[in-house]
């Protein structure tokens, strides 16, 4: 998305051609074309196995010798550029490129194996198939073939059998070049060259998949993969990936309705031909655990097996019986279909703008932000503008842990353009180190103060923040704001407002697939599909046209948020006090607190606060004995991605009515009255819109599977309450989403919240700071051992200074408490501002929800050693 | 023609290798000389000489200087060769031993030329005795302000690096050894970009045979004119050869390009008593064999290469009728296999298998058809592998099938030890063994 438009749109520089001779055509190419390239473009295929398009030369198969008149020798076709008048002949019409490949060929599989019965890439090699074309049909070797032991952990996750190795490099210019993960080299010399890792160091590289992909031969094989198919017996079908905002294309194989395997699919302006190993490895879930029927809870309280008519008719009664006061919650993972789905049947077959699809730490501010500068503002900034920023500034997110392919296009373009990375941060990442980057320092709750100073550009910044201010006030420059910043208040309005002042682009990227597609479909209070702001008639009325309904039959005040509605539900009548010192207590405590701040309009420094500044209906409804939510529509949350875990489980407790679509039982099932099993993926078509606002589609991969989507079963519900919201089919959905388009009316304005002051940790105390790293406890990710073997370890971090204040010891534990528990790790004395503690978000061992049920930027105690 | 001893002019004084004994014989005036007249012209006056590039492949050294971009903002580096691993070449390790001044000294006049502040010297792992010469040797140049800060109060600075390799042929390719002296693995580079542009942590660098370096000194100071008269047309001056093999007096020889074979041995003591030559090789293992045939030929760089053959290192290696040629070259390729780096196809794979023909060979156990095959398999590699290794891993099979052509066939039934007795063909340092 945009806020202010970017640069775009400059005159491409005039490209230099030059004029060459391949197989007697002639042609013209950019000036720089490899050889190999060019004929590619006539059809020509030069083999090749080092050669790999996104990879530097190196010309060490020779696999592609081509000749050039002129030239003595035959010349690597991967490695020359076509030259101005150059005369180029490959195999097809050459006898020396012929008989030069047809020796390399030969010499290629003097020691090479040969067992591809057995082997992985058998049906899929480029060796045997280039065997074919180019090799001869009788060996002449009878010598000692060179052999190794059988296969080699270069990870838990990548296995090498280094017989069938051809030293092309690819797999480590891809760890080097690509990931900047150079844990695997090319080791010894002569036939003895082998692909290995220092002793203690594995190929623990976010990306390591991509080397068994781009291996020429089965050299390389994943732990998850090996011996499991064989490629012809696979359906490949293209999909999307369902991990991260990033979007990425990829190629699902099923044998017999069950996935095998995940691939990168090469799309040039995404993810170009990788992804990260999340995407490829973890998708073990798709049929672990899953439920396959409804279920109803009876009289007694016990959850039964139930026939759909019989589930669907309950759902629809009871939700029949809170109409007005239910919330409609769904987790960041469900597709941009599903979401509008929810976000329909919220408003007209519940009456309902109490929809949000943000199960995670939230803050009206965000919402308002994305209102008013996301919703709806289709393709913005885009991989291709990361390339050309001059500056891209990170606020709030760790690419290569949140979206690990927008890392891989800043790091490229940190590498080969003249691309600088900053970020306002608590420290500087191993994924940002390698990009190479500025760390604006500060602690978790300080970011707003030093955004605001970039954003006026004052004399006082440090050098490095005066330039990092100056570059982002070039054309073309961008700022990336994650998630995470919206627990901090004033934060996201900051970022807003530097964006205004400098003029870069501001893109937002949260870390779950389905968010920006959720945002966009309408799925949260107060906006409607296309970015229509709930409150404006015309919007409201451009919706109703698509709906079929009457422009009044759509609620015109904005709803609750997700932690709005947690909290209405946890604020029983006046009437029924909860005894003191309960959670719900507290709760009630701090929503009258916080209306009667609101009231007296100081300022609203808390969720709660804000729910009650935004919606405007909860005085009345304190006032009467009924709580303002007495039901729940709940579809693909988990519970511990909620910032207090306990405190939803309460709410869910608490509330009259649970309704609940999942995949597999999911923690809310305990508090549910109906259950709805639901399709994944893989038994569905859909689409995801990531980062850049790019609608990413996907169809159904396995032809066999008859799960319902959320959007159809909720279309039953509605059919059953007498409401028709359509069939709820992606394929219905999507021209639903297409008719409605974007609006083209006034957004809300961008939110303004003051910067709220960074508390000061007492001696003993520090600032919570955290993420979560790509591999760890994501449920999507569950019963991926291979993959999880391979996750950075948890640790704690700490300044010196601070880890010295409590006597802890690098490398020994410390633990990190709040007033809900506490978590227990290894130190890592790490470069950052002292009084802040840095634990992963959900890591084994680091479970900061459902342990500490803080938000980063709460001060929670330190001390050295293990908990009491 | 007579020999001309300048380099090795005074190996025979135990402190040649000092500061003091250089200067005895006007070390460090052609310094002296060299910064009165100024970088510019003291490239000129190398280009002038003629001198050309003593590493092997002969290219003209005051040229290479000239690639070297000035006014670039870029550090500039020379990187002296002394990775002599050549199989037979034995000059450079000696000049390093009794000239280490002469080296020294041409270092900091050729990187005054080419504006480098920085110097290393990438001396073979296997001479630690010639590693610590040279660190004596640099010692002593700084404690005479030879190197360092201001030089002489030219204002010119200049640093040497003595920089031991771990052991490996390929390490002597010019990029492979750029890739081990800044620490990565030593294979070769893909080029271009040329060192001259991007060569050590992608600066503009000069890589430099010792030979070739420590000739300058000489040049500056007597001019490019007193040395381009010594020498051929096309090959000019003066070339340290190092005669190994069956003589009666190996050694080193100092005289100009052009000389012959026949001279040179007639120097060496000529063949050992009671035999006759059979083959002789001049550039190392890496070029093609000569026989008595091309004794005549000139030894220059176009001499060389009207027999069929390349000059090379100029480090004739000699052999007698009691040579295995199965033998001599299985040996040969069993070093190449070895030093094989392991980057390209042809050269990894093609000498793994060539290396077992030739020792079925060896042993009488070859096949008819290997002949043919080994012939073919080093077409295979000859001009297609990455660098010049694979070259010379193919070229003595096929020339040695020209000359000797009935004793690969006799591999297919006798064993080379069977014909040729090997302690026959065995010299002992002072013992002839018959
Ligand atoms: C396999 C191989 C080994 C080499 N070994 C050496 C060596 O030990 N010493 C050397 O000076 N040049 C060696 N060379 C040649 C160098 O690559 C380079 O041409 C030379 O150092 C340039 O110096 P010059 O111009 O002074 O001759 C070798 C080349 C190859 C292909
Ligand atoms: S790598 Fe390819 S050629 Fe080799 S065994 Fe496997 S399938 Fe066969
Ligand atoms: S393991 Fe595969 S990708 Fe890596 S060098 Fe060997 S053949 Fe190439
Ligand atoms: S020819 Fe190839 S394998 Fe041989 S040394 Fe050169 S680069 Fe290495
Ligand atoms: S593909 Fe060109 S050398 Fe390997």
């Amino acid at each position: 998305m945009t806020v202010t438009t970017p640069a775009t749109g400059q005159a491409l520089p005039p490209v230099e051609l030059v004029t060459c001779t391949i197989d007697g055509i002639e042609m013209s190419v950019p000036k720089g074309t490899l050889i190999i390239r060019a004929a590619e473009q006539l059809g020509i295929e030069v083999p090749r196995f080092c050669d790999h398009p996104l990879l530097s030369p190196v010309a060490a198969c020779r696999m592609c010798l081509v000749e050039i008149e002129g030239q003595p020798k035959p010349q690597p076709a991967c490695a020359v550029a076509v030259g101005d008048k150059m005369v180029i002949k490959t195999q097809m019409t050459s006898e020396i490129a012929d008989t030069a490949q047809r020796g390399v060929m030969e010499f290629l599989l003097i020691n090479h194996p040969l067992d591809c019965p057995v082997c992985d890439k058998g049906g899929e090699c480029p060796l045997q198939n280039q065997a074919m074309t180019a090799g001869h049909a009788e060996s002449r070797y009878n010598g000692v073939k060179r052999t190794f032991p059988k296969p080699i952990n270069v990870s838990a996750q990548i296995l090498l059998d280094r017989e069938r190795c051809v030293s092309c490099a690819r797999c480590t210019r891809f760890a080097d070049e690509i990931a900047g993960d150079p844990f695997i080299e090319l080791l010894e010399r002569g036939a003895h060259q082998q692909v290995g890792t220092a002793d203690d160091q594995p190929f623990d590289s976010y990306f390591s998949g991509n080397t068994v992909q781009i291996c020429p031969v089965g050299a390389l094989t994943s732990a998850d993969y090996r011996f499991k198919a064989r490629p012809f017996d696979l359906v490949s079908t293209p999909s999307t990936c369902e991990h991260c905002a990033a979007g990425c294309g990829l190629r699902v194989d099923d044998r017999r309705n069950k996935v095998q395997r995940r691939l990168a699919l090469d799309v040039p302006e995404v993810n170009e031909e990788w992804n990260c190993d999340k995407g490829r490895f973890a998708f073990t879930y798709l049929d672990t655990d899953r439920i396959t029927h409804p279920w109803v809870r009876d009289e007694d309280g016990d959850l039964v097996p139930a026939s759909w008519p019989e589930a669907i008719a309950i759902a629809a009664e009871k939700l029949a019986g809170v109409r007005g006061k239910v919330g409609v919650l769904t987790g960041g993972r469900v597709t941009r279909e599903d979401a509008y789905m929810y976000g329909k049947f919220a408003r007209l077959a519940l009456d309902s703008d109490d929809v949000d699809f943000r199960s995670r730490a939230t803050s009206t501010e965000e919402a308002q932000f994305l209102a008013s500068s996301v919703a709806g503002s289709g393709l913005g900034v885009t991989y291709a503008d990361l390339e050309k920023a001059p500056i891209v500034l990170l606020v709030g997110i760790e690419p290569e842990e949140e979206a690990p392919i927008v890392f891989l296009r800043l790091r490229k373009a940190t590498l080969e353009g003249s691309t600088k990375v900053a970020a306002i941060s608590s420290w500087a990442s191993p994924g940002f180190a390698k990009t190479g980057g500025t760390v604006l320092a500060a602690a978790p709750g300080a970011e707003t103060e030093v955004i605001e100073a970039l954003a006026t550009n004052a004399a006082t910044l440090s050098e490095a923040a005066s330039a990092v201010a100056t570059a982002l006030r070039e054309p073309g420059s961008i700022i990336l704001l994650g998630e995470r910043l919206s627990a901090h208040p004033g934060a996201i309005s900051a970022v807003s407002n530097l964006a205004g002042a400098s003029g870069a682009a501001l893109a937002w990227i949260p870390r779950r697939a389905g968010e920006r597609g959720a945002l966009d479909a309408g799925a949260l209070a107060g906006v409607l599909p296309g970015g229509r702001p709930l409150t404006d008639a015309a919007a409201r009325a451009e919706v109703s046209a698509v709906w079929g309904t009457h422009a009044d039959a759509l609620p015109s005040q904005p709803g609750l948020a997700f932690a709005e509605v947690i909290d209405a539900v946890l604020t029983p009548p006046i009437a029924e006090e909860p005894a003191p010192g309960t959670e719900a207590d507290d709760a009630l405590i701090i929503a009258e607190t916080a209306v009667e701040s609101a009231a007296v309009a100081t300022d609203s420094d808390n969720e709660a606060a804000d729910a009650a500044a935004q919606n405007a209906g909860i005085d009345a409804d304190l006032e009467e004995p009924e709580p303002r939510i007495s039901g729940l529509v709940i579809g693909g949350v988990e519970i511990d991605d909620l910032p207090n875990p306990d405190k939803f489980r309460e709410a869910l407790r608490d509330v009259d009515v649970v309704i609940s679509l999942e995949t597999r039982l999911s923690g809310v099932d305990a508090y549910a009255d109906v259950i709805f099993p639901v399709a994944v993926d893989t038994e569905r078509a859909g689409s995801y819109t990531n980062w850049e606002g790019r609608v990413r589609p996907f169809g159904k991969i396995l032809k066999d599977a008859f799960t319902l989507t959320d959007g159809r079963v909720l279309a039953m519900i509605a059919d059953q309450l007498d409401v028709n919201i359509g069939t709820g089919e992606p394929a219905q959905v999507r021209r639903e989403l297409d008719e409605l388009g974007t609006f083209s009316g006034p957004r809300v304005a961008p939110p303004a919240v003051p910067a709220q002051s960074v508390s000061t940790p007492e001696p003993g105390q520090a600032i919570l700071a955290s993420w979560r790293h790509l591999l760890d406890l994501g449920v999507l990710q569950a019963g991926e051992k291979y993959l999880a073997a391979t996750a950075r370890p948890a640790v704690a971090r700490l300044s010196g200074a601070t880890a010295a204040g409590i006597g802890a010891i690098d490398g020994e534990a410390v633990t990190v408490a709040s007033d809900s528990g506490s978590i227990t790790l290894p130190l890592l004395v790490t470069d950052m501002p002292d009084g802040v503690v840095w634990i992963p978000g959900n890591s084994p061992g680091s479970e900061v929800n459902s342990s500490l049920a803080v938000v980063p930027g709460a001060v929670v105690s330190i001390t050295a050693g293990g908990a009491a | 023609m007579t020999l001309t001893p300048n380099l090795t002019a005074h190996w025979d004084e135990p402190d040649s290798y000092t500061v003091a004994g250089y200067e005895r014989h006007q070390g460090y005036q052609a310094l002296r000389k060299a910064f009165e007249m100024g970088p510019d012209a003291v490239i000129n006056e190398v280009k002038d000489s003629g001198l050309r590039g003593r590493g092997g492949a002969g290219f003209p050294t005051g040229m290479k200087w000239s690639f070297v971009p000035q006014g670039d903002g870029k550090p500039h580096y020379l990187v002296v060769n002394a990775d002599e691993s050549e199989p037979g070449a034995c000059k450079d390790i000696p000049l390093m031993l009794a000239s280490s001044q002469h080296l020294i000294e041409g270092m900091i006049i050729a990187s005054y030329a080419f504006r480098a502040n920085h110097g290393f010297i990438y001396i073979r792992g296997e001479v630690p005795h010639v590693i610590r010469r040279m660190h004596a040797a640099v010692r002593d140049a700084y404690a005479h302000g030879y190197l360092g800060k201001n030089i002489l109060g030219s204002g010119f600075d200049f640093d040497i690096v003595v920089h031991g390799g771990a052991g490996a042929y390929i390490c002597g390719e010019e990029t492979a050894l750029l890739s081990s002296l800044e620490g990565m693995r030593g294979q070769p580079r893909l080029k271009p970009p040329f060192p001259a542009v991007a060569g050590l942590y992608a600066c503009p660098t000069v890589v430099n045979n010792v030979e070739t370096i420590a000739s300058v000194p000489a040049i500056i100071r007597n001019g490019a004119d007193w040395y381009s008269s010594y020498g051929t047309e096309k090959s000019k001056g003066i070339k340290v050869f190092a005669v190994s093999g069956h003589v009666n007096n190996p050694g080193i020889f100092e005289a100009p390009l052009g000389i012959t074979m026949r001279e040179l041995l007639g120097y060496a003591g000529g063949i050992r008593d009671g035999h006759s030559l059979k083959f002789w090789v001049v550039g190392g293992s890496s070029v093609p064999m000569l026989t008595e045939e091309h004794l005549d030929a000139p030894l220059s760089y176009e001499g060389m290469e009207s027999v069929g053959t390349m000059l090379g290192t100029a480090t004739p290696m000699v052999f007698d009728e009691t040579t295995s040629v199965v033998r001599a070259i299985t040996g040969w390729l069993d070093f190449y296999k070895h030093e094989s780096c392991g980057k390209c196809t042809p050269c990894r794979e093609g000498t793994w298998w060539i290396d077992q023909l030739l020792h079925d060979l060896a042993a009488g156990k070859g096949k008819t058809e290997d002949l043919a095959t080994l012939e073919q398999l080093c077409a295979q590699i000859l001009g297609r592998s990455f660098c010049a290794l694979g070259d010379a891993a193919a070229t003595p099979y096929p020339q040695a099938l020209k000359l000797f052509r009935s004793e690969f066939e006799a591999g297919t039934h006798t064993a080379a030890n069977d014909l040729f007795d090997p302690a026959a063909a065995v010299v002992f340092s002072g013992v002839k063994t018959s």
